[in-house]
């Protein structure tokens, strides 16, 4: 699996939109940190385009490089190696190689600012290792959906629609059933909703980490009671983890029955 | 060397193989033939792996392929598209398929040097022409000293000085003893390398021997009418 991982990541690593997706996070984090001229503010901001945009480009990139490379896939099919080794390394690959250009990307412009001597600099860590998981969670998930469906349009179609729906619309549906059920108590239904979504559980994640959970009123105190306990930490994290290996696993399982 | 018994498989309503027996022995050049849709490619990736049957079995040098990757060590397979990573340059992927492969063995330069690949072994995949696609197909395949070696459709887009080549390429790795799988419209081709061939018609073997035997059943005089008459009997 290691060397079909290594092949998938130099052969992204020259592929253009490597760059192009690297350059982007370089002047992202520049032009915001010119404007913002605080670090801790550059972070929110970065926050609210990171949970919108990595699962996008990870969904986008992952069903793009499944199809492109179908016919070197049969021709790794011809050799002796397994299956299940060809589908994960390039799963591995690709998301590698965007997690890097998101944390490189991202990284020098602030590095360079002096994030290491700031307070910001774990809230700038969870903001990585956050956009990192996402990216490791959509590309999967990605994988998943093109193994899945022979026709690339119907492929690239659905892939956007998971996107839609875990990064718009599944906020609208929660914001609803609260204001629907306001009567009722929703603490426990909020945080289990939330918890169930990746893109979610990654903003209050982060949105907590730097302390304006107040901003969030009621909610943020029920949050914050959760997630700010070290319980809470560990299962967010125990859920990020999930959210990569459940779609893991089903890469695998298609991968060892389908037909090429 | 390879056992077929009873293979069966579907693709969705569409039967493409309806009962596949066939023993394929060692040593000699057998020739899969039929018309379009009759389950030729289907057959060989069943063989490779990469189709997974409904039912039916099939061995290869007595040991199932069910859950086994290894015995594709021992098969060097031409596909019959070839398409690579673009970002590549040929000779990286000449050294990336060497290192995926636990035999070392090799003849790349050799081949390299039949097909006048020298210029092209620093360009990147993408910029090559189809031919010349397809001759780096040829090397990836040709430099492995496998047992068995499947060709699926091996002259599109070649020249016919490439084509010439590669005949006595063929002619050279079944002077070793090897067992050559070959798929190919081009019966003029088939008549001069096949000792055997193996019709298939609808998802069933139509007939299989040599090309004499086949002139013999369809009473015809020549190769292409033999072919031709089947065909027709078929269709009609």
């Amino acid at each position: 699996m290691l060397k079909i991982l290594k092949y998938s990541f130099y052969d992204l690593m020259r592929s253009r939109w490597s760059y192009v997706y690297f350059l982007f996070y370089l002047l992202l984090g520049i032009v915001l940190l010119f404007l913002n001229n605080d670090l801790s503010k550059a972070v929110i901001t970065l926050m609210n385009v990171i949970i919108i945009l990595v699962p996008l480009i990870g969904t986008i990139f992952g069903v793009m490089y499944y199809y492109n490379s179908r016919e070197f896939t049969e021709l790794l099919l011809a050799q002796p190696i397994k299956r299940s080794s060809i589908f994960l390394g390039q799963y591995f690959g690709v998301a590698t190689s965007l997690a890097m250009s998101l944390i490189i990307g991202l990284g020098l412009p602030f590095a360079f600012y002096g994030i290491f001597n700031s307070s910001a600099i774990w809230d700038f860590s969870l903001l990585l290792i956050t956009g990192g998981f996402l990216t490791f969670i959509f590309t999967a998930l990605a994988f998943v959906i093109a193994l899945s469906n022979e026709n690339k349009i119907k492929g690239f179609g659905y892939a956007i629609l998971l996107w839609l729906f875990m990064a718009v619309i599944y906020d609208g549906l929660f914001l609803m059933s609260l204001l629907y059920f306001e009567d009722y108590p929703l603490d426990k239904f909020s945080l289990f909703a939330t918890m169930l979504n990746p893109v979610d559980l990654s903003r209050v994640l982060i949105l907590l980490k730097l302390d304006i959970s107040a901003l969030l009123g009621y909610t943020g105190a029920v949050f914050q009671q959760f997630f700010g306990t070290s319980f809470g930490v560990i299962l967010s994290f125990v859920m990020l983890v999930c959210w990569v290996v459940i779609p893991t696993f089903f890469i695998w399982r298609i991968a060892k029955w389908k037909d090429f | 060397m390879i056992e077929i018994k009873d293979l069966h498989k579907k693709f969705g309503k569409n039967e493409v193989l309806k009962g596949i027996d066939l023993s394929i022995g060692e040593g000699g050049i057998f020739s899969i033939l039929g018309p379009n849709g009759s389950g030729k490619t289907t057959l060989i990736k069943a063989i490779l792996g990469m189709v997974i049957p409904d039912s039916g079995e099939i061995l290869f040098n007595g040991e199932s392929l069910k859950n086994n990757f290894k015995y594709r060590d021992k098969i060097d397979y031409l596909p019959q598209i070839a398409n690579f990573p673009g970002n590549l340059k040929v000779s990286e992927l000449i050294e990336m398929i060497k290192d995926l492969r636990a035999t070392k063995a090799t003849h790349d330069e050799a081949l390299i040097d039949l097909f006048k690949l020298q210029p092209f072994l620093n360009k990147r995949l993408v910029n090559l022409s189809g031919g010349t696609k397809q001759k780096v197909n040829l090397v990836l395949t040709f430099m492995f000293d496998s047992p068995l070696i499947i060709l699926d459709e091996p002259t599109s887009g070649l020249d016919p000085i490439s084509h010439l080549r590669l005949k006595n390429l063929i002619f050279a790795e079944k002077e070793k003893g090897k067992t050559i799988l070959v798929t190919s419209h081009i019966l003029s081709f088939v008549e001069e390398i096949a000792d055997e061939i193996v019709f298939l018609l609808e998802g069933k073997i139509y007939f299989k021997g040599s090309i004499t035997e086949l002139k013999t059943k369809t009473e015809q005089p020549d190769f292409e009418h033999a072919i031709a008459s089947i065909l027709s009997a078929s269709y009609a």
